[in-house]
């Protein structure tokens, strides 16, 4: 019912931006997220935690003095589309800084938009890295947030040392796993002990795959699945790894996609012990979580929702933005975007998350695993904040590039050998 | 289940012992008895222990301040007092240890009868009920401690008195026996009466000697002992054999003995071979099954009425999502709604395709381009409706307990069940609906509209009413096969989306209008398919199967089984 009610609250909103559409007493946020589509099942709670916040800081007063105004738009889970919606935002709209995005392709798709018409994008989700845009701010974590540690913890802790790589076919997957495989490598695994393979979006027959994975398994080395396995094909994943008795002792799977929104699709109980990596856990009791999630459930009206890792980069993200244009007393994209770097905001979970001059946050790390109540519980985490790295240390392209916007370099892509920036 | 059924049947068989004898100065020798019945030599106790139940109590005390990495020593420790802390074990290993936060008491959380919590003594069989879970907190554990716990358990239960759970201590134990053991492991086979677990003891010991065995005659004999077993411990034993120096006391023996262990281990990579070709072929039937229901409908609607449907897709996530609300309305019988789904599913996506049949379709007849566009809009408005009504999230259909888990053939070859039950549910409903086309009167006036409308007209079938329930029945079946699927796949607003495509190209390759041709499309789409997924990946075996298909359709556009026409057009 949440929805037609969100139904009637996209009229009322459509109706009022054509009746406000004079007024320059607000300032407009746009919200480029997929209200349909595959990547719905995702992204519909990060639009529903824009408008919270949103709420929440109109409520305390808005922002330089105005109400700040969201304006919704529905990519549709269509990448093209999310980059024609993006143009509509900026052109037309006029809106001063966009949250939206989930997957890699869409985020590509908008990039182009966003530094061409030179608009502000915050993007909350985990990604491959190697990129930094002047425009763009990542407040999802790159793979030396995620990947790296993951990795790891399963080297260190259960003793892995064979190493399939399930992801599914698009350019996060892939990226992720080019720089896995470096980084096995380098530390010695040896060749065989990796396999990599790839599956459509939407992937619904998994019995081949993980039979492969359970022959893989079967050879008296410990093995572990990294599985950048994206979205709805997730289910029935776990669910075939659960008929075919791949326990979590065996051959722990450790997923970097998969949060407490995705498994309150399914029935965890065959999943207890598989893993998760991330920067945020439902489960990480802490004052400020406790709150985060209360809000979150009398928002929604659902007294059971469940938050979930990007839903705090969304937070945060929206926060740090909040505090740079309090802090230049404007709106303005470049203004805001140097006043950005430093900016500070306290993490859910403890700690303090700062945006650093390439753009990405430094945040704590968490490995947690999944409980049969469906949330993760935290096995291990960092002793200190993992500073984001845009560009990988383990790929022969991008090993010398830095990003560093601050003067007097200001560049994304600095190749500190050849000291010459590629630019954009 | 079964497993923890096991342990509280052992679990209860101890307390029986101790229930009557609530004598102070009794207990301890009741659980010296268990403990000499159960320990493990190797770890025999201290002679101080005090099996008091106060110091145990005090003892375990330190799991609830431990630090995940500091619990494994402590286990360790506890395993030394033998047996006594099974139960401690079997509930940390399920989740089930909790300390109270008033007092740092260890206890387990289990669950009465109606599901209520309550509190269980892990050294008597006393139960309370709890006031609120806030007052306990949970002792964590990880995979790693997980993995510790199963052996430690598996450990203290290889003279276990209870035939099942030694059974499986046994089996979890084999490969995981040191050089050392074999002694142990003899003297296991001299108590053992039980002939199937004497085999696994025999497999035990042959599988050390082969690896260990000082003597070359031993290593022969248990080598052809383990011969043809596929279990994959077997391989790795041997494996590991060709890698290492083989000790053996006489070193020339060696060459007697490698090319022995070398034709075994070919004998394993042709047997599993030949299961992974068997295994290939049991997913294909199982993959072919999924498009054979998701086809049937199809089949009936544009293959037999010639209606182009985009909304069939929709109608097979209709079906899922009526399971979904069935389990919902009754959650303590997952089977049983299954099972009623089935018919409330044909009803509901029957009365649906009624629907878009007589609002819709009925006016667009002889317009396929329209009837495209206009079901392609019902799918998009089903579609939103589903989001709207259930929202973009997916929705968990449970499955029952007879759904879960795998036959197992042989270790390397098993088959999931709720495939092997898909399967013989898509096999079934074919049969019912040939039987219905073939044999019924509904099914010859089907038939007789579809090859000549006119005629059958002026033979007097009133045409309007046979096509609005051939649409229905199509559509029923459509949702009869969005039950199947809940089973397998997500449950959510783009469920048919992916279908949808898939059973357009195993009707239109089977042949339109043939049932049978549906049958043999979907089956022999679902073999290639997973003969090729290994090859090529399940991106590239998606293209090649569509470039066949189209080239397939290029040289024969009527399909496998092209229809007799008897019409004109």
């Amino acid at each position: 019912m949440s929805h037609l009610r969100f139904f009637l609250f996209l009229l009322f909103l459509a109706s009022s931006i054509a009746s406000l559409n004079l007024k320059a007493d607000t300032i407009k946020v746009g919200v480029l997220h997929s209200l349909s589509g595959t990547m719905a099942i995702s992204e519909t709670t990060l639009k529903d935690t824009v408008l919270m916040l949103i709420d929440k800081q109109n409520k305390a007063g808005g922002l330089l003095g105005k109400k700040i105004e969201a304006v919704v738009v529905d990519p549709a889970s269509n990448w093209p589309l999310f980059a024609e919606k993006a143009r509509e935002l900026i052109s037309k709209e006029q809106v001063d800084v966009i949250f939206g995005c989930w997957t890699s392709v869409s985020r590509k798709s908008v990039l182009p938009v966003i530094e061409e018409l030179n608009g502000l994008l915050f993007y909350p989700v985990q990604y491959e890295g190697e990129e930094s845009s002047k425009n763009v701010f990542y407040t999802g974590a790159a793979p030396n947030q995620q990947a790296i540690p993951a990795v790891n913890y399963l080297r260190e802790e259960l003793g892995v040392n064979r190493w399939f790589l399930a992801g599914t076919d698009y350019v996060y997957p892939r990226t992720t796993n080019k720089i896995l495989e470096a980084y096995l490598k380098e530390i010695g695994v040896d060749e065989s002990d990796i396999k990599i393979n790839y599956t459509p979006f939407g992937h619904n027959d998994w019995q081949g795959i993980v039979s492969e994975i359970k022959k893989f398994g079967s050879m008296g080395i410990k093995t572990a699945v990294v599985s950048t396995i994206n979205g709805d094909a997730n289910v029935p994943f776990y669910k075939e790894l659960a008929n075919q008795a791949v326990s979590s002792e065996d051959i722990p799977v450790i997923a970097f996609s998969v949060g407490e929104e995705e498994l309150s699709g399914i029935d965890t109980a065959p999943l207890v012990g598989h893993l998760a990596a991330w920067n945020y856990f439902q489960s990480i009791e802490t004052e400020k979580n406790t709150e985060f999630i209360n809000a979150w459930r009398d928002f929604t009206r659902n007294p059971e929702g469940v938050t979930n890792d990007p839903m705090e980069a969304t937070l945060i993200g929206f926060n740090m933005w909040v505090k740079a244009v309090q802090k230049v007393g404007t709106t303005d994209v470049e203004k805001v975007e140097e006043a950005m770097l430093g900016i500070a905001f306290e993490n859910l979970t403890g700690g303090v998350a700062i945006m650093n001059k390439n753009h990405h946050l430094s945040k704590p790390v968490f490995i947690g695993e999944i409980q049969d109540d469906g949330q993760i519980e935290v096995v291990w985490e960092t002793e200190n904040l993992v500073p984001g790295d845009a560009w990988s240390d383990f790929l022969p392209n991008s090993r010398d590039l830095i990003a560093d916007w601050t003067k007097p370099l200001r560049c994304g892509n600095y190749n500190v050998v050849t000291k010459q920036c590629a630019g954009q | 289940m079964k497993r923890s059924d096991k342990h509280n049947r052992f679990r209860e068989c101890i307390t029986a012992f101790a229930r009557p004898k609530t004598n102070r100065f009794f207990l301890p020798s009741v659980f010296l008895f268990f403990f000499n019945l159960l320990a493990f030599p190797a770890f025999s106790a201290p002679q101080d222990i005090k099996n008091d139940q106060n110091i145990l109590r005090e003892e375990i005390k330190a799991l609830s301040t431990a630090k995940l990495r500091s619990i494994e020593p402590i286990l360790e420790q506890l395993e030394k007092r033998g047996a006594i802390y099974l139960p401690l074990f079997q509930a940390l290993l399920n989740g089930q240890l909790y300390f109270k936060k008033s007092n740092q008491d260890i206890v387990k959380l289990g669950k009465d009868q109606k599901g209520k919590r309550v509190e269980e003594d892990l050294f008597s069989n006393a139960k309370r009920p709890i006031e609120s879970i806030s007052e306990y907190k949970k002792i964590r554990t990880n995979n790693r401690l997980r993995v510790k716990l199963r052996e430690i358990i598996s450990r203290l239960e290889l003279e276990s008195q209870d035939f099942e759970t030694r059974k499986s201590a046994i089996f979890n134990m084999i490969g995981k026996f040191q050089k050392e053991d074999i002694d142990f492991l003899q003297k296991l086979k001299k108590q053992e009466e039980n002939q199937s677990i004497l085999e696994l003891i025999e497999f035990a010991i042959a599988l050390n000697d082969v690896k260990h065995s000082p003597i070359l005659d031993t290593r022969i004999e248990a080598l052809e002992q383990i011969s043809g077993n596929l279990d994959p411990r077997v391989k790795n034993t041997l494996n590991s054999i060709l890698k290492s120096d083989l000790l053996l006391t006489n070193p020339s023996d060696s060459q007697i003995l490698r090319p022995l262990v070398e034709t075994e281990l070919g004998r394993i990579a042709k047997k599993e071979r030949f299961y992974s070709v068997l295994e290939k072929f049991s997913f294909g039937l199982s993959l072919g099954s999924i498009l054979l229901l998701a086809a049937l409908g199809l089949a009936i609607t544009f293959g037999v009425m010639g209606v182009i449907n985009m909304a069939h897709g929709e109608l097979i996530m209709l079906g899922a999502y009526t399971s979904f609300v069935v389990q919902s309305l009754m959650p303590q019988q997952v089977g049983l709604a299954l099972i009623i789904s089935i018919p409330i599913a044909f009803f509901v996506a029957g009365s649906f395709g009624a629907l878009i049949q007589y609002f819709v379709i009925r006016h667009l007849r002889g317009r396929p381009l329209e009837t495209l566009l206009a079901t392609f809009g019902v799918s998009l408005v089903l579609q939103q409706l589903a989001r709207t009504i259930f929202s973009p999230l997916n929705r968990q259909v449970l499955s029952p307990d007879w759904m879960t888990g795998s036959l197992v053939i042989n270790p390397i070859f098993s088959l999931t069940y709720n495939r092997l039950y898909i399967f013989f549910f898509a096999l079934f409903i074919f049969t019912i609906l040939q039987i219905t086309i073939k044999k019924t009167s509904l099914g010859l006036k089907v038939r007789a509209v579809s090859q000549n409308r006119e005629m059958a007209r002026a033979l007097g079938i009133q045409t309007n009413r046979i096509d609005a329930l051939t649409f229905a029945l199509g559509s029923g079946i459509a949702g009869l096969s969005g039950v199947a699927l809940s089973q397998l796949v997500n449950v959510g607003p783009n469920l048919g989306q992916a279908y949808l495509v898939d059973s357009f190209l195993v009707v239109v390759f089977g042949g339109v209008g043939n049932l049978i041709g549906t049958l043999v499309g979907s089956f022999s789409l679902g073999i290639l398919n997973k003969f090729l997924e290994p090859e090529l990946g399940a991106v590239l075996s998606k293209v090649a199967i569509l470039i066949f298909l189209i080239l397939f359709i290029q040289r024969r556009p009527e399909g496998l089984f092209p229809q007799k026409a008897r019409t004109l057009s």
